[in-house]
C-alpha cells in the first residue's frame, strides 16, 4: 500500500480511498482543479471551505456521480475506472444528501430496507411467492434492519412514511438507510445543516459511534467549524476548487491560507 | 370498536413483515372471497356477464399499469395497446396450437405483452414524466397499426376482427358463444385472484422497493446499488405482462370477438384514469378504480327503475354521465391520492373510535 502523499500521521491504518490530481469542469467552469487528498481506513475526514469550493462536487466524483477530467482514484488499492454510481455503491461507497434524498412514500422501515437491496439477491420467482427462500431473506435482513433502528433510537417512527417526518428525524432515517448498506466508506453531506444545537449533538454522538462500532470510514462534509473540529481526525480544505490545506484539526485552525479564505483578506 | 389490533402482538419479523398484520383484515378478506366465489349461485347472468366479469378484467390491467405508473413512477399510454399483444398473441397461438389448453395460451400470451413492453420500455432509462407518456404513445399508435394491417394476426379473416374459437377444459366448454358465464366468472375470478395475490407479494418485497425507490428519487437509488434500466425494463415487463392476460381474457372470456378499435388510446385512458382516481402505488386502488368508473355507471343507469321513477331512457344516460362526472371530480377533491387513501384514513378513524385521534 501507497503511503500518504501528504497530511500528518494522525489516524493509523492504511489509505482506503486516495484522490490524485483530479480536476473536473463543466464547460468553463472549473469546479475542481488538481486536488489531491486521501482517506485513510477507519478514520474522520472532513471536507470543508467556502460555498462554493467545490465540496460536494469533490463527493460526486468519489461516488462516481461525476467523472473527471484529469486525473485518477484509487479505492481500496485499485485504480478505478470510469464507473457509474451503482458500482461505487457495490464497492462499499455509502452517501447521504446535502438536501434529504429519502424515498418519500416509503416508510422509514422500508427507506432503510431498500438500503439493503444490494445484500438481498433472492430470484423473482421467490418474490412472486414471497414464501421459502425470499421470506427468510426478507426476515434476516428485517433483524439487520432492526439493529439499525434500535442504533438509531427511531423505533417508533418506523411505519410512518418518511415525508411526514420532520426534517431532524429525516437525516437520521438517511444515515440509518446508509448505514443498512454497511458501507466501508460513509459519506455525509452536511449531516447537520439546519438542525438545532441538541440534533447536532445527538448526530455528532450518531456519527462517532458509526466510526466506533462498525469501524467505518466517514468523510464529511460541514460548515459548522466546532462540529468539525472536534469530530474529525484529519481536514481537507478546499476553496475555488483547489486544496489550500490539509490537516490536523489543530493545524487547520492556525492556517493563514484557511483564514484568509474564511475571512478574506485586506486589500 | 370491532377493528383494532390490540393484543394482537407480533413475536417474529415473518408475521411482523405479513402483508395483511392485522386479524380483522385477514377476516374481511376471507368474506369477500367468499362472496366472489358465491356470487354466481344468485343466478344473475348480468351480474356475472355484464358486471363482475369486465370489472374483474379491467381491475387486472389497472393492476398491470399501477404497477409502472403507480409504483414506479414511469407514466404510460400504452395499456390499450399492451392489452391488443395478450389478446392477439393469445388469438394465433390458439389457432396455430389448438390442442394445447386455453389457460396456458392465456398466460403465455402474456409474456408475448412482457416482451413488446419490455421493448416499448427502453426509452424510460433517458426520458421521464409526460415525455415518456408520448413516447409510450407511440407504442399504442404503433401497435393500433399493426393490429389493422398485419392481417396475419387475424388470420386473414375479411372482417380484420377475431373471432374467438370454442375451446374446453376438462370436457368443459370455457371459450366461444356456448361458453356458460359462470365458467368464465370462474376463470377470470381465479386469474385476478392468483394475480393480484402474486402483485401484492411483489410490490412488498425487494423488488416493490426498488421499484418505489426509483420512483421517488432515483438518484438515492442509484447510490443504493439500484440499477436504474433493468429495474426499469422488469416494471415494464410485469405491467406489461398484466396488461397482456387481462387482453388475453378480454377477448376470449368476455367480448368472444374483437375489433382493433377495442385496444385503441381510449382503452389506455380509461385503465389510467381508474388508477388515478383509484390511487396511485396502491393494489386496492385498481380495484376501487375500476369498480368507480365501470360499475357507478351501471348502477346509476338502474337506479331510477328501482327507485320506481319513470325517466326516459336518454335522460337517464345523460343523469348517468353527469353524476359518474361529478362523482370523479368529488372524490378527487375529497383526497387527490385517490380512493385508496380514503379508504386507509377511514380504517385509521375506525381504528381510535370513538376517539379524533
Amino acid at each position: 500500500m501507497r503511503a500518504p502523499t501528504n497530511g500528518p500521521d494522525v489516524a493509523a491504518g492504511d489509505v482506503l480511498l486516495a484522490v490524485e490530481n483530479v480536476s473536473l469542469s463543466f464547460g468553463g467552469v472549473r469546479a475542481v482543479s488538481d486536488v489531491s487528498f486521501d482517506i485513510r481506513k477507519g478514520e474522520i475526514r472532513a471536507i470543508i471551505g467556502p460555498n462554493g469550493a467545490g465540496k460536494t462536487s469533490m463527493l460526486n466524483v468519489i461516488n462516481g456521480f461525476y467523472h473527471p477530467q484529469e486525473g485518477r482514484i484509487t479505492f481500496k488499492g485499485q485504480t478505478r475506472p470510469k464507473m457509474r454510481p451503482y458500482e461505487a455503491a457495490d464497492g462499499g461507497i455509502a452517501r447521504t444528501f446535502q438536501n434529504v434524498a429519502l424515498f418519500r412514500g416509503m416508510t422509514a422501515l422500508d427507506n432503510i430496507m431498500a438500503g439493503r437491496s444490494l445484500k438481498m439477491n433472492k430470484s423473482f420467482f421467490w418474490q412472486l411467492l414471497r414464501y421459502g427462500p425470499a421470506m427468510q431473506e426478507e426476515v434476516e435482513h428485517r433483524a439487520r434492519v432492526e439493529e439499525i433502528i434500535d442504533f438509531l433510537k427511531i423505533q417508533e417512527i418506523r411505519r410512518i412514511p418518511v415525508g411526514r417526518l420532520p426534517y431532524g428525524l429525516q437525516k437520521r432515517v438517511e444515515l440509518g438507510r446508509a448505514l443498512a448498506m454497511e458501507p466501508e466508506l460513509l459519506l455525509l453531506d452536511e449531516p447537520m445543516a439546519g438542525m438545532n444545537l441538541e440534533e447536532k449533538e445527538d448526530m455528532s454522538r450518531f456519527i462517532l459511534d458509526v466510526n466506533d462500532h462498525y469501524g467505518t470510514t466517514i468523510a464529511l462534509i460541514e460548515h459548522d467549524m466546532g462540529v468539525v473540529m472536534d469530530l474529525s481526525d484529519r481536514v481537507v480544505v478546499l476553496d475555488h476548487g483547489e486544496k489550500i490545506a490539509d490537516g490536523t484539526p489543530d493545524e487547520i485552525k492556525s492556517n493563514q491560507a484557511v483564514i484568509d479564505a474564511y475571512l478574506g483578506v485586506a486589500h | 370498536m370491532l377493528y383494532r389490533e390490540a393484543g394482537q402482538f407480533k413475536t417474529d419479523y415473518a408475521s411482523d413483515q405479513a402483508i395483511f398484520p392485522i386479524l380483522q383484515d385477514r377476516i374481511g378478506l376471507a368474506v369477500i372471497l367468499a362472496v366472489a366465489i358465491l356470487l354466481p349461485f344468485a343466478n344473475n347472468d348480468f351480474l356475472t356477464n355484464a358486471v363482475m366479469i369486465p370489472f374483474m378484467i379491467f381491475t387486472l390491467a389497472a393492476i398491470g399499469l399501477n404497477l409502472l405508473t403507480g409504483y414506479t413512477g414511469l407514466l404510460s399510454l400504452g395499456t390499450g395497446a399492451f392489452m391488443g399483444v395478450g389478446a392477439y398473441a393469445c388469438y394465433k397461438l390458439t389457432s396455430i396450437f389448438p390442442n394445447v389448453n386455453i389457460l396456458i395460451w392465456v398466460l403465455c400470451s402474456g409474456f408475448f405483452a412482457a416482451a413488446v413492453g419490455t421493448v416499448f420500455g427502453l426509452p424510460s432509462l433517458r426520458i421521464k414524466g409526460f415525455y415518456l407518456a408520448i413516447a409510450t404513445l407511440a407504442a399504442q399508435f404503433f401497435l393500433e397499426w399493426c393490429f389493422i394491417r398485419v392481417s396475419w394476426l387475424y388470420n386473414y379473416n375479411i372482417s380484420g376482427a377475431i373471432e374467438v374459437p370454442q375451446r374446453t377444459l376438462f370436457g368443459i366448454i370455457v371459450t366461444g358463444p356456448r361458453a356458460t358465464a359462470e365458467t368464465r366468472y370462474y376463470i377470470v375470478l381465479g386469474f385476478l385472484v392468483l394475480m393480484t395475490w402474486a402483485a401484492s407479494n411483489v410490490v412488498h418485497g425487494r423488488i416493490g422497493r426498488s421499484w418505489m425507490a426509483v420512483r421517488d428519487m432515483d438518484i438515492a437509488a442509484e447510490l443504493m446499488g439500484i440499477r436504474l434500466l433493468p429495474t426499469k425494463l422488469l416494471a415494464f415487463a410485469v405491467s406489461s405482462f398484466y396488461c397482456g392476460v387481462a387482453g388475453a381474457l378480454m377477448v376470449f372470456l368476455w367480448y368472444g370477438g374483437a375489433e382493433p378499435t377495442v385496444f385503441n388510446i381510449n382503452q389506455s385512458f380509461t385503465i389510467l384514469f381508474m388508477i388515478i382516481i383509484g390511487g396511485l402505488g396502491s393494489l386496492l386502488g385498481a380495484y376501487l378504480g375500476a369498480a368507480l368508473i365501470f360499475i357507478l355507471p351501471i348502477v346509476l343507469r338502474f337506479a331510477p327503475e328501482v327507485l320506481g321513477l319513470h325517466i326516459h331512457a336518454a335522460t337517464v344516460e345523460h343523469i348517468t354521465y353527469i353524476t359518474t362526472g361529478v362523482l370523479i371530480i368529488f372524490f378527487l377533491i375529497a383526497e387527490p391520492a385517490g380512493l385508496a387513501r380514503l379508504w386507509q384514513v377511514g380504517k385509521q378513524k375506525l381504528r381510535v373510535w370513538p376517539f379524533p385521534y
